[in-house]
């Protein structure tokens, strides 16, 4: 086992801890640099993909995981970003400024859905994201003028500076890039007051208020940025599809989205990433073992779900943690070999919570 | 000096019927021990609450150096310079001591969101500055073991500490200490009269606390505030409180119901 020395304060708010976070870092930034030397076409486009939902996760996770404020809607604020997208360069807007403006737009959208979460909480919020959901959804069929309906909508090539962007690999780095400079940013936000007052919130509203922090203006915060990054993520993901229907953007894509930050592990940044890539390789191996089955059960509809449903509730039960959870409960097995025990990471049950404010 | 730090004036408080303070005026001075005693229901909790601003009063008001705070939001209030400790504990669970305490410094802030999400130099310099700012805290209540532990995982007398020094994170010039020693065994409690004296003498801080230890009360307070059913039996010097028949008799019983 390794012991840290610390000497300076600044060694706590590094985004880098030691030097071996730093070497494996560089390690993965080589690999995703590599990548589509070394991976077949169709791989290097999944990875795109976990990358784009990755980002619209980091949002999620940013909300649900840190701030405590559950959402159902967030395929919402993903069709406001590709929407927004699609119909300004169908207008002729340039990609640098038209994806800033899907995160305006989306955020904007976040903040008149974070309005009920200042007074409703839990279950409640929920509910109230679910019905806002479906009525982003509804917008969107409706206002054919714009949207092209249900009929759906056709995105032209995406060219930066000249450069080809729809090209495989290239598309790939420029998803890859933004993944980063928005990991960065949740980074930083939770090393600094703002993160600290989202924590704050979800553990405690009432010890909160008591600390100074004002909660209607954090939670709206916690709203525009989650809903912000979801609207970056549409605006590549209508890219990478390009042809966008209101269907793409409904209830079960948000309710996909929720599984993937709870696989992955709510509460913790690197879970935004492992949920979704875990949920890609999980549906690689579904489409994949089809054909080993019976053909009776491979050919079942509603075969992923089912599996999915079951990895979630097993996770939900086994471990709470997500998969984040489990890797540091590996990595902390193999650093204090043999001393691991079974009992380290669980928590002691609190029965002392307050009643009185409620 | 001539204005209290804290006056309550009139304070009262219906839940419907049910009147949990009624008509309470009492004033805080500064640099002052200030203790409120009473039998359970008594209202001192809500008294504490009405201060915070976690609830309006029903009439009456709350003025922090002459300044009304009644009817401020909670998050204002603390800006005041009014920090406070809950009876269960009410801590940031899944964070570390030091974060907890670094939440203190919450309302010293003065980087917008936008300059967070950046991580700017001026963040940066603030960071570093809270950051020894809170390390004064840990030193002054020795927390130095647990810095870095998560809350979710300590013992209860810890994490009563823990709360102590999240309050003082905040430099407050008030401090309201819900049942500071409830749940701490004999030597912790006595460690928290130290802290408390400390506090006052050392950091300048006013402190309000409810309390039931009386031994702990006797030794701290400056003056005591007796409470039953949400009305003021008595305000005095610890012993004249403890001497007071209608304190003996809120918490005894009275001589008809023996």
């Amino acid at each position: 086992m390794h012991f840290l020395f610390k000497t300076r304060y600044e060694q706590d708010i590094a985004l880098f801890k030691h030097g071996g976070q730093r070497f494996w870092y560089a390690a993965l930034a080589v690999a995703l640099l590599a990548a589509p030397w070394l991976l077949s076409e169709y791989t290097l486009s999944q990875i795109t993909f976990i990358g784009i939902y990755a980002i619209v996760c980091l949002g999620l996770m940013l909300l649900a995981g840190f701030t405590g404020q559950v959402s159902l809607g967030h395929a919402g604020f993903l069709a406001m970003g590709a929407y927004t997208e699609a119909y300004l360069q169908a207008n002729g807007w340039p990609f640098v400024i038209s994806l800033p403006l899907a995160a305006l737009v989306a955020g904007i959208t976040g903040v008149m859905i974070g309005l009920p979460a200042l007074r409703v909480k839990g279950l409640y919020l929920s509910i109230a994201t679910l019905a806002f959901g479906f009525i982003l959804e509804q917008a969107v069929v409706s206002t054919e003028a714009i949207t092209g309906g249900n009929a759906g909508m056709q995105l032209g090539k995406l060219v930066i500076a000249g450069i080809d962007f729809d090209d495989g690999s290239n598309f790939y780095y420029l998803v890859t890039f933004i993944a980063v400079l928005c990991v960065l940013g949740v980074v930083n936000l939770l090393r600094s007051p703002t993160g600290r007052a989202f924590v704050a919130i979800r553990d405690s509203e009432v010890s909160a208020q008591s600390m100074g922090i004002n909660l209607a203006h954090y939670k709206t915060v916690a709203f525009a940025l989650s809903a912000a990054l979801a609207g970056i993520a549409g605006a590549l993901y209508a890219h990478k599809i390009r042809f966008i229907t209101p269907d793409q953007f409904g209830f079960l894509q948000s309710i996909e989205l929720l599984m993937m930050v709870v696989i992955g592990g709510l509460g913790s940044i690197q879970g935004a990433i492992f949920g979704p890539a875990f949920w890609f390789v999980v549906q690689q191996l579904i489409v994949t073992g089809k054909d080993w089955l019976p053909e009776a059960l491979g050919q079942q509809t509603g075969l992923q779900p089912t599996i999915f449903g079951i990895i979630l509730v097993a996770i939900v039960l086994f471990e709470p943690l997500g998969l984040y959870g489990r890797w540091l409960k590996f990595r902390t097995f193999l650093e204090i070999f043999p001393f691991y025990r079974k009992g380290m990471f669980r928590r002691q049950k609190s029965y002392m919570k307050s009643e009185r404010m409620k | 000096m001539t204005t209290p730090l804290l006056e309550a004036v009139n304070l009262s408080v219906h839940f419907g019927g049910l009147k949990a303070v009624n008509d309470v005026s009492f004033d805080v001075w500064p640099n002052e021990v200030f203790s409120l005693i009473g039998p359970n229901g008594a209202g001192k909790t809500t008294i504490f609450n009405l201060i915070s601003a976690l609830y309006r009063p029903t009439a009456g008001e709350v003025r922090f150096e002459g300044e009304v705070i009644s009817r401020m939001p909670p998050h204002v209030v603390a800006r005041h310079g009014i920090a406070r400790t809950f009876q269960n504990i009410e801590l940031f669970e899944h964070a570390t001591v030091l974060q907890n305490l670094l939440v203190g410094r919450h309302c010293h802030r003065h980087t917008g969101w936008w300059q967070d999400l950046l991580f700017t130099g001026s963040v940066r310099r603030a960071e570093l500055e809270f950051r020894r700012q809170v390390e004064e805290v840990i030193e002054f209540l020795d927390l130095q073991h647990y810095r870095d532990s998560m809350v979710a995982g300590l013992p209860y007398g810890v994490r009563k500490v823990v709360e102590l020094a999240r309050a003082l994170a905040m430099r407050p010039r008030l401090l309201l200490l819900d049942e500071p020693s409830s749940g701490l065994n004999t030597e912790e409690t006595e460690d928290m009269g130290f802290w408390i004296e400390d506090i006052k003498e050392d950091l300048g801080i006013t402190v309000v606390m409810v309390e039931h230890d009386m031994s702990l009360v006797s030794r701290v307070s400056d003056r005591v505030l007796a409470l039953n059913l949400g009305e003021v039996l008595t305000l005095g010097t610890p012993e004249e409180v403890q001497a007071h028949p209608g304190v003996i008799e809120a918490y005894l019983g009275g001589t008809a119901d023996v």
